[in-house]
């Protein structure tokens, strides 16, 4: 049997990943595409331990996790494309309206 | 399964699941990452199935990899980008700094999972004719019928305020 620190292992690089990608990426899409990984690792950690504990209640809080994703991802790329209009660039660094 | 089959599929889907990972935050254009993640989470299904949550894994193909990544490469489509906004940005200190801070936290993680012990998995247990019921669709659309029924109503609602919120931000005349 594979242990469970293996899988919990994996999940923490591919956070940290998906975090790397939202601290270095400027183009508003690939960071998008990173919150996606981060939000997969934490899922693979809900997995992992409802296995490690014969829980079904993780696999429900992953099945939330994937339809807050779905939502997130319609909302978030319709705000992409709302930018783009009025600026006619996603680039994270130049849109700062909020900031200043 | 053995021990050691599972293990060597673990290692099949692990190492190309942080290689598409990597894909996704490294390449240049966002085509190329769209489909890095892609790969990324057909490796994810396949762990999800050796962690037997047969159900979320056939959801994470239909949902994320089916539906989701459409809606991303129809946006990448839709928006013509220029050269110059594919590329990263210039290498400054904060930059630097988060990636050794990303870098700091999966190591602590993993050292602390060292320290843990093997968590060995449970053996599962089977019914009278010798079938895993646990992760099927029967099993946990028990719970998210029963017990997680609100949330699950609640979730409704809230796909509903997302695809309407979606259609108002994106609308050309608000």
């Amino acid at each position: 049997m594979v242990p469970a620190n293996w899988y919990l292992a994996l999940a923490a690089v591919l956070f940290a990943i998906g975090m790397a990608g939202v601290m270095i990426r400027r183009n508003a899409i690939v960071v998008f595409m990173c919150i996606e990984l981060m939000l997969n690792a934490a899922n693979l950690t809900f997995l992992t331990f409802a296995r490690q504990k014969l829980n079904v209640t993780g696999h429900v809080i992953a099945f939330f996790v994937i339809a807050v994703a779905a939502a997130e991802a319609a909302v978030g790329l319709a705000i992409v494309i709302a930018v783009y209009r009025t600026r006619g660039s996603i680039n994270i660094d130049e849109v700062r309206a909020l900031h200043d | 399964m053995t021990e050691s089959a599972e293990a060597i599929v673990f290692w099949i889907l692990a190492v190309p699941l942080l290689a598409a990972a990597c894909g996704v935050v490294l390449a240049r254009s966002p085509v190329h990452a769209a489909m890095s993640l892609v790969a990324a989470f057909f490796c994810l299904a396949g762990i999800y199935v050796l962690l037997t949550a047969h159900l979320i894994a056939v959801l994470q193909i239909l949902v994320y990899a089916g539906a989701i990544m459409v809606l991303f490469l129809f946006v990448i489509m839709l928006l013509a980008l220029s050269e110059q906004q594919l590329g990263f940005s210039k290498v400054r200190v904060v930059e630097v700094l988060g990636v050794v801070g990303a870098a700091g936290m999966a190591f602590l993680v993993v050292w602390a999972l060292r320290d843990l012990g093997w968590m060995k998995m449970p053996e599962l247990q089977r019914d009278d004719f010798g079938i895993v019921s646990f992760g099927t669709v029967k099993l946990v659309g028990e719970f998210l019928f029963t017990q997680y029924l609100l949330p699950f109503e609640a979730t409704s609602v809230l796909l509903l305020v997302a695809i309407v919120g979606a259609v108002v931000v994106a609308k050309e005349k608000i």
